[in-house]
């Protein structure tokens, strides 16, 4: 017998805020779940007692991208996780970069 | 029926959790279109089987799709096939495939913010997806090479007739690949950011 369908949706904060996140976010656990968080939230927490991107999270709890972002930006709020921003390309590419990532390649 | 326990969510296996130092994450995106061997490209190269994740289209995604004048509410939701590589403790890169056609555009805002660059996976028996793929990233402004993914029995072109049939410039890289092995996609990866480095030489 399944599990029955869950009676409300995610909806994020009230104001519908997302906070500033990127698919390559890396997030990472702050505190254990606890009862006052969503199951979706303190999944997350389990889920993020490593670091792991926004992206892995959405595909581990099936949620679309929009959904885990909202998500996110409640558990920022209240600090229970935190989240490292990606590095972006910047107009002029950084060559200290771009040899790093040459030489992890280089090692496969 | 789907149902979302979340005390039997399948987190990453043991050998794929990420080190605690694992800080930085850096993206680039794999385009082309349907069955050109995005997904083959980025299983290839990546530690992690591939995850999928999924966005919601957007009415506006809707409209040019070819659901026009069905009446339904439904969201149409669109997978991307990823995989990651620990490039060291500190570093990760997310290798994102993404499909081509102008339908699955609006994919594009949050997928290509920031990310180091694109390699655009042409099948030369399509070759119109490409050409309006290039067109695009040009106007976006992400650099790109064109990586040539050689299906057995599939006409082969010499690049400089490909880059004519593209209306390519000169300094954009192609190279042939062979999606299913890790070292020609690892090459392909390595030309992307060879051409990045000559971008951050000042012009002479």
């Amino acid at each position: 017998m399944s599990d029955p369908e869950r009676l409300y949706v995610i909806t994020g904060a009230p104001d519908g805020r997302r906070a500033a996140l990127d698919l390559v976010t890396m997030v990472v656990a702050q505190a254990e779940p606890s009862p006052m968080v969503q199951p979706e939230q303190a999944a997350i927490l389990r889920l993020c007692k490593a670091p792991l991107s926004v992206a892995e999270i959405s595909a581990y709890l099936s949620l679309p991208f929009s959904v885990v972002t909202s998500l996110l930006t409640e558990l920022l709020a209240t600090e229970l996780i935190e989240s490292r921003a990606p590095i972006v390309r910047a107009a002029l590419p950084d060559r200290s970069l771009l040899e790093a990532v040459m030489h992890g390649l280089q090692k496969l | 029926m789907d149902s979302r326990n979340s005390d039997t969510i399948t987190g990453p296996r043991s050998e794929d959790v990420l080190p605690d130092t694992a800080t930085a994450a850096v993206k680039v995106v794999v385009v082309g279109g349907f069955g050109v061997g995005k997904t083959t490209m980025v299983g290839s190269v990546s530690e992690i089987r591939p995850l999928t994740t999924e966005e919601t289209m957007t009415q506006a995604g809707v409209g040019v799709d070819d659901n026009v004048g069905v009446e339904t509410k439904t969201a149409t939701t669109v997978a991307m096939d990823f995989g990651r590589i620990s490039l060291s403790d500190e570093l990760i890169l997310y290798l994102f495939g993404t499909p081509g056609q102008e339908r699955f555009w609006f994919l594009w805002n949050g997928l290509f913010e920031g990310a180091l660059g694109a390699v655009v996976l042409i099948d030369t028996r399509r070759l119109q997806v490409s050409f309006d793929v290039i067109g695009r990233l040009e106007e976006r402004g992400v650099p790109f090479v064109v990586a040539v993914n050689t299906f057995p029995g599939a006409p082969h072109h010499p690049v400089e007739a490909l880059r004519s049939a593209l209306d390519l410039s000169d300094e954009v890289p192609m190279i042939d690949c062979d999606a299913r092995l890790r070292a020609s996609s690892r090459d392909v990866l390595m030309t992307l950011m060879r051409y990045l480095h000559s971008l951050a030489v000042p012009l002479a």
